[in-house]
């Protein structure tokens, strides 16, 4: 056997002065990076093994650990580049697709940081959210093209609604991708929220459906744990059809990953692959679309909103188009930077478009087509904090779905290795030992603190704007400049540059 | 309690609404007249009761139903029995792809041929296993992604150099099982699938659905039974286990 060229991604670096040889990092690393080694009494690394999840890191009791980036140099080469290489290597030796985990690390423009918001100034009053109040509860589902009161009453009934006490949900993170741990965090976080929290393809867990008020249940290809029951459960149905991981590819649960709940709640044999490949086989046009989502509103008499999830592509507007135009209640945008359990490198990182650009683009079509009330618009794909949600209700969207932001609230590093089940802090694994390390009380609570501080910076926000409710900023681009685009950028955003 | 309902010019979403009232009040058995494309009949209803469909339902017939038995004295649709998690669907004809597509539980029988990517992604847990029972012949992809469950396949009135199972039988296929009646040419299966002996216990099974087929459509079990059956299983049940690297 050759030797491998691969260089480690990590140094461990052990100040031998503070470490008390305690072995916390040792019983830490499901990586097993750590080991004890009796003849020179101290602790080794097998640094090839370290994804920098800082587990160690943060439970060394002495701060005894560093983990660095390998500063071994390639020789200089602004095109093959050390990561190029790396691929090339990786592929060299294992001859398989590379595989990857969360969204891309690429640095692929952010819009939102171009993007900046107005205030109020002499002209019209700011207002304090402390004082007043502000209104951000959002609606999410159909609305009529007119309403019809009679005596203070609604006389015609409104299709059903979606009603979130912020304009943030949970995004999709199924139960096998994460764990049960994870899902509890999220489901209740979201309900102590009053907001939403989404099943991924995953099926609901028996100990999740205390939780499904508060829950959308999704329905993907393989359509795991996909009955009656759980679409009754849910407060709505989303059908996926892509996310912006990995669009045009389905989803590949590793059977390292499933154990006997994920078995369970998913159907399928305990060690198997679960397996969504790209398109749902009965979904082959708008048409077909249209098919499930009258056949999921029959099996559930009307009473829910359905969404439809889409991957932000280059026609995602024209198809966002057909979407609303099929009866979804709902369409789910998730642009390029969307994260994931398992992607292949070269889908997550080359397919797809950001969701600024997706987001402008469905918002003003819909408008131009007279249908933008037929259905909510989610936006997915890389929403870090609260004024990216601020940005994005201007661009147009009803509500964004956060995913990596949450996964980094419960303890999260990025390490980007979410496919091995090995997550060190109990978020992305099956493994009992590993789940048991994130508290779902602590996750929870982590949560809410994340959604009630992101809801009072919107109302700042917006305060500050002059606006005292989320509905008056939705799709209002005149509270957006932009600086440093190109004309078609402009174009595309709808937006003005900073001082005109 | 019977009861029949006349579906001639009745939109599918009002018919709909109707039947499931009527089971919601308890009605043991409706008998539905003049059926003619109608689509979702029986669409996420739990119950026990029955419906007798004279003619032809459109598409997702029982999707996502838990329970019901239906009879359709006609040809179904595509997505017949789509995502269905119990009961029971006896077609008296044959129906279109994606039959069974995900099926978590209960049985279709189907008297005669069925389309493409029918059995895609059926699912098994424990003691819950759904079954397929195809009178004659199915078309491209059946089984697909299969990660449990059984599909049966008669081929019964197959005609000279017409093939029981059309191309890619069982790509995917990483868990269940199917049995299909005489041989199979290699070049129908996919990658993922071969072709094992017949146990004892296999042949139980295959004759007790083979019964329950010639009561349903009449027929002969012990001419059914005569021919031997080739039973397909998946090499593993990681298929894909081994295409990627991490990076």
């Amino acid at each position: 056997m050759s030797i491998s060229m691969q260089l480690p991604d990590y140094l461990v670096e052990r100040d031998p002065n503070r470490c008390i040889k305690c072995k916390v990092c040792v019983n830490q690393c499901a990586n097993e990076v750590h080991s004890w080694d009796e003849d020179i009494d101290s602790v080794i690394a097998a640094e090839e093994k370290c994804v920098n999840c800082h587990r160690c890191v943060t439970y060394c009791p002495t701060r005894a650990l560093k983990i660095r980036r390998n500063p071994t140099e390639y020789k200089e080469n602004s095109y093959w580049n050390a990561r190029t290489i790396r691929g090339i290597d990786r592929q060299a030796e294992g001859g398989g697709v590379l595989l990857t985990g969360m969204g891309t690390d690429r640095p692929i423009p952010i819009y939102w940081d171009r993007l900046f918001l107005n205030a109020s100034q002499v002209t019209n009053p700011s207002i304090d959210p402390l004082r007043e109040p502000m209104e951000i509860k959002t609606y999410l589902g159909s609305k009529p093209d007119n309403v019809i009161i009679k005596d203070g009453k609604l006389i015609k009934e409104l299709p059903p609604q979606l009603v979130l006490d912020a304009p943030i949900m949970f995004g999709a993170l199924s139960f096998g991708a994460i764990s049960l741990s994870a899902v509890k965090s999220l489901a209740k976080a979201a309900t102590d929220c009053g907001i939403m929290w989404n099943t991924g393809e995953g099926g609901l867990h028996r100990d999740a459906y205390e939780y499904s008020k508060n829950c959308i249940v999704q329905v993907a290809s393989g359509r795991f744990g996909v009955d009656a029951e759980y679409l009754n459960a849910g407060a709505a149905i989303e059908i996926k059809i892509g996310q912006g991981a990995k669009p045009g590819i389905g989803g590949h649960l590793p059977g390292e990953k499933v154990g006997e709940e994920v078995s369970r709640t998913r159907m399928i044999p305990i060690g198997s692959d679960a397996i969504s490949p790209a398109p749902h086989h009965d979904i082959y046009s708008i048409e077909d679309l249209r098919q499930l989502i009258y056949a999921l509103k029959e099996a559930t008499r009307y009473t829910k909103p359905v969404s439809v999830k889409v991957s932000a592509v280059h026609n995602v507007a024209a198809i966002a188009s057909g979407i609303v135009r099929a009866g979804a209640d709902i369409v789910a945008i998730d642009g390029v930077r969307g994260g994931t359990g398992a992607a292949p490198l070269r889908t997550r990182d080359s397919v797809g478009i950001p969701a600024e650009l997706a987001l402008a683009s469905v918002d003003s079509r819909l408008r131009q087509e007279g249908i933008r009330n037929q259905a909510s618009l989610v936006i997915a794909g890389g929403i870090r904090n609260s004024s990216d949600v601020v940005k994005a209700i201007a661009l147009g969207a009803d509500a964004c779905y956060i995913g990596t932001a949450a996964l980094i609230t419960m303890g999260c590093r990025m390490c980007q290795t979410c496919y091995t089940g090995k997550c060190n802090w109990g978020i992305c694994t099956q493994d009992p030992k590993l789940v048991k390390r994130l508290n779902p009380e602590i996750g929870a609570q982590r949560l809410a603190n994340l959604i009630h501080a992101w809801s009072h910076e919107i109302k700042e926000l917006l305060g500050g704007m002059g606006i005292n409710a989320l509905e008056s900023l939705r799709g209002n681009r005149l509270m957006l400049r932009g600086v440093g685009l190109s004309e078609t950028e402009y174009r595309i955003l709808g937006i003005l540059p900073a001082g005109e | 309690m019977t009861m029949t309902i006349d579906a001639k010019g009745v939109y599918y979403k009002e018919l709909n609404h109707n039947l499931r009232n009527h089971l919601d009040k308890g009605v043991e058995e409706i008998i539905v007249q003049n059926v003619n494309g109608q689509r979702y009949i029986g669409d996420g209803v739990t119950g026990s009761q029955r419906l007798i469909l004279e003619g032809t339902p459109g598409n997702d017939m029982a999707a996502f139903m838990d329970g019901l038995e239906i009879v359709v004295k006609g040809n179904g649709q595509d997505g017949t029995g789509n995502t269905m998690n119990q009961g029971r669907i006896i077609v008296h004809g044959h129906t279109g792809d994606t039959t069974g597509y995900g099926m978590r539980g209960g049985e279709i029988f189907v008297r005669d041929y069925v389309g493409y990517r029918v059995g895609i992604h059926m699912k098994e847990y424990m003691e819950k296993i759904p079954a397929i029972i195809i009178g004659g012949t199915a078309g491209d992809f059946l089984g697909e992604y299969m990660a449990g469950g059984i599909v049966l396949v008669l081929g019964l009135g197959l005609r000279e150099g017409e093939d029981i199972v059309g191309d890619y039988c069982g790509t995917g296929m990483h868990g269940g099982v199917m049995y299909v009646r005489g041989q199979i040419p290699e070049f129908n299966l996919g990658k993922e699938v071969k072709i094992v002996e017949m146990t004892d216990k296999d042949k139980a099974l295959v004759r007790g659905y083979v019964e329950r087929y010639v009561a349903y459509f009449g027929g002969n079990v012990k001419s059914i039974l005569s021919k031997p059956f080739s039973k397909l299983i998946p090499y593993n049940k990681r298929p894909y286990g081994n295409m990627y690297t991490a990076w």
